[in-house]
């Protein structure tokens, strides 16, 4: 047991290299993203659901529309305020939320998520926001 | 306490009727019902049992006649370009008739002017496709609706067991991210991405919205395309009234391309 402060002093440093981003942001929360819509969303006022399902669940709906367009040949999709729609993810979402660098990727960096969206499906030109 | 049986009955009828109530009382107070989602296909959208293309190859004297066909639905479709022919991605291409026709006919001692022929070929949307056999995650499929034999690039795992199924070499791999040999890209399609594989789609986003195949728009006629379980469509008419023949029918799989020769 000769060695006691050099194992304590050892464990404390440890804990304080470990623990460093806690006390280091400590009291600091990044604030949540703001998403910015674009003159089109804005006038449309509303998307294909309401603004709250859409917010949390707009990945359902991408989801179903490429199942049933792909696999199911349907692509038109009539919501319940019986406006129509073309299940699109690059000609319908893009074309009014145009400005994906602030819309869909400010909250999805925010989240830590990835869609692989973008590998294949072409996002809009840069210079329209 | 001095309870009748009478007394018990009455209670336990009170408060069945209480427990009863609210469903009762919120069905009623709810109103019609929200209106669900609605998916459906646009009204101009073609239908068929069986897509089936009709190419008349003697209208084809040389390359030039092929290139714009091929470039049309290239350009379309976003399909890259690369020099190194073991890249190559190819959805619609012309090759020699004995290329295309070994095994079916005799390729031996040729007309001429067939030997020069260029034949168009593309994937044959087969009625038995052994592809989607395969397809170890159903991303090739046969789409139930119009035969078309479809890709879900979003299911593919790049196996390329539908690429040794296929006897017609219709299919074509992704060795390279194609994004940029891509020269101009169409903003209203999605390229793929590296390790898919990917064919001839007889454009389905096209007949969705009413238009024919972009080979077929841009063959002047040359090539025609219909409902191959429609007696009066215009490729059973021409079947009905030429001779055609189909690439490699002994094996079975029903090819849905028909070549008048």
């Amino acid at each position: 047991m000769n060695d006691k402060k050099w194992i304590i002093t050892g464990l404390v440093v440890f804990l304080i290299i470990v623990l460093f981003p806690f006390w280091y942001n400590r009291g600091k929360a990044v604030p949540p993203p703001e998403v910015k819509l674009t003159e089109k969303a804005k006038a449309a006022k509303e998307c294909v659901l309401s603004k709250e399902y859409m917010r949390a669940e707009h990945m359902q709906i991408l989801d179903l529309w490429r199942e049933v367009v792909v696999r199911g040949a349907q692509r038109t999709y009539t919501n319940p305020k019986g406006k129509e729609f073309v299940m699109s993810l690059s000609n319908t979402c893009l074309d009014c939320h145009s400005n994906k660098a602030d819309f869909c990727d400010k909250c999805h960096n925010f989240a830590s998520v990835r869609p692989y969206c973008w590998d294949c499906h072409i996002e809009p030109p840069k210079e329209k926001s | 306490m001095d309870t009748s049986r009478r007394r018990v009955l009455q209670l336990l009828g009170l408060s069945a009727a209480a427990l009863s109530a609210p469903p009762v009382l919120d069905a009623l107070a709810a109103g019609p019902p929200a209106a669900e989602p609605k998916i459906g296909t646009a009204k101009e959208a073609l239908t068929a049992r069986q897509w089936a293309m009709v190419i008349d190859t003697r209208q084809f004297k040389s390359e030039a006649d092929v290139a714009p066909l091929v470039e049309a639905c290239h350009k379309i479709h976003n399909v890259p370009k690369f020099d190194f022919k073991r890249w190559e991605i190819k959805w619609l291409w012309s090759t020699h008739y004995e290329q295309a026709f070994s095994g079916t006919t005799s390729t031996r001692f040729l007309s001429e002017e067939v030997a020069h022929r260029p034949f168009l070929v593309l994937c044959n949307h087969c009625e038995n496709p052994p592809c989607v056999r395969a397809c170890p995650t159903k991303a090739t499929f046969k789409r139930e609706s119009d035969g078309i034999v479809m890709m879900d690039f979003h299911r593919c795992i790049g196996c390329r067991f539908c690429m040794a199924a296929c006897p017609f070499g219709a299919r074509s791999f992704n060795y390279r991210d194609p994004r940029p040999f891509v020269k101009e890209t169409n903003q209203l399609f999605p390229t793929r991405m590296k390790g898919v594989v990917e064919k001839c789609n007889f454009c389905n986003e096209r007949l969705a919205e009413g238009k024919l195949p972009a080979c077929v728009e841009a063959s002047e006629g040359k090539l025609k395309f219909g409902d191959l379980f429609d007696e009066q469509s215009e490729v059973r008419e021409l079947i009905k009234t030429n001779y055609t023949i189909r690439r490699k029918v002994n094996l079975g799989t029903e090819p849905a391309v028909y070549y008048i020769v």
